[in-house]
């Protein structure tokens, strides 16, 4: 007879039943309990390497059936166009504010990083792989790539920040006195990217849809920025 | 019929994305200039939202699950993971609050000061 696990090798929808499997459960934990730790793509990646560590599956077996969701990662990131066009007349009316307002929270972050490596003394390719710290997953995953980084530190360091903003953001608009709408929404998009995005729609229409606009925007200064910043250190 | 136009229209503009990377020596991903080539389609009108919105939307919708492989890699790089921990630390809470205050302060600084001068007028 086969061995078990020989089946979910050649199997090309066990890695896609696993991790999809894993996101609803984290929807569920998440809905039950309301925590923000219990993040669904947190939930799922977790799942999923507890799955395979149990049955003794090696990565590049998962790796391989999962092809299909890296695949979509660019396009989906080139459909972020459709939200940034819809938000355009907001972009437009506010666009002095908007514009500033992320671009000194791209640089804040930029500067601080570089600030960080000098202290804990990192290697250029660590650094570079904390540059997209605060932008979303799909942009800083790939900029982690080009500039030479480690693009799975990346997502994990993206994905700990994202869940970070969306655990602590009320509390430090509170303490900083952010209370516009748009400015809330501008400030998790910037600093927490879709995560954070996904508490500011909780909060309101204007503060979600400026999060998003922020995602975007951040992510785009974030790749001219972090291409520039690469040289500092 | 609906879902291969706009399905069609999205993997062209990535391809294209892939193209300018190709040719452009930029550290700059092939989805961002994608996403840059369909903002402009859709400001200029070449491209109609009706005909991309069902499958970017749906593309969006479901962003969260393309990150999911990236995510378990994390279990081949436990090792410099662990070693970077001080950083990561420091990086996620004390950067990322900092980040946040700067963004929510000057945007809405001028936010309200842009609202004063249209009080003014």
């Amino acid at each position: 007879m086969k061995k078990m696990t020989d089946f979910f090798c050649e199997s090309a929808f066990f890695a896609l039943v696993i991790s999809l499997f894993g996101y609803e459960l984290g929807n569920f934990l998440k809905k039950k309990t309301k925590l923000p730790l219990f993040h669904p793509l947190l939930i799922s990646i977790l799942v999923v390497i507890a799955i395979l560590v149990l049955f003794g599956i090696d990565y590049r077996v998962y790796e391989d059936g999962a092809k299909i969701l890296n695949y979509l990662l660019t396009p989906s990131m080139v459909a972020l166009a459709v939200p940034l066009y819809r938000q355009l007349e907001i972009l437009k009316k506010n666009s002095l504010a908007i514009s500033v307002g992320i671009l000194s929270g791209v640089a804040a972050s930029l500067i601080l990083t570089v600030f960080m490596a000098a202290v804990f003394g990192l290697t250029h390719s660590e650094y570079v792989t904390f540059l997209p710290k605060s932008i979303t997953t799909a942009i800083g995953m790939a900029m982690s790539e080009e500039l030479g980084g480690s693009a799975t530190i990346t997502v994990a360091i993206i994905i700990i920040t994202g869940i970070a903003g969306n655990m602590t953001g009320d509390l430090i608009c509170k303490i900083f006195k952010i209370e516009d709408r748009i400015a809330v929404g501008l400030a998790l998009g910037t600093s927490a990217h879709a995560i954070g995005t996904a508490r500011a729609m909780e909060l309101g229409e204007i503060e979600g849809a400026m999060s998003s606009l922020a995602v975007v925007v951040a992510g785009l200064l974030t790749v001219a920025g972090a291409n520039i910043f690469a040289l500092f250190y | 019929m609906k879902w291969v136009r706009q399905f069609l229209v999205i993997a062209a503009v990535t391809f294209l994305g892939e193209m300018l990377r190709y040719w452009i020596p930029l550290s700059v991903p092939a989805g961002i200039y994608g996403l840059l080539l369909l903002f402009l389609c859709l400001c200029t009108g070449i491209l109609k939202l009706p005909q991309v919105e069902g499958a970017a939307d749906f593309l969006i919708e479901t962003m969260p699950f393309y990150f999911i492989p990236a995510g378990v890699g994390l279990m081949t790089k436990w090792g410099e993971i662990t070693s970077l921990f001080a950083p990561i630390a420091v990086a996620v809470f004390f950067i990322t609050a900092i980040v946040m205050a700067v963004t929510g302060t000057v945007s809405q600084r001028l936010l309200r000061k842009g609202k004063r001068g249209e009080k003014d007028d």
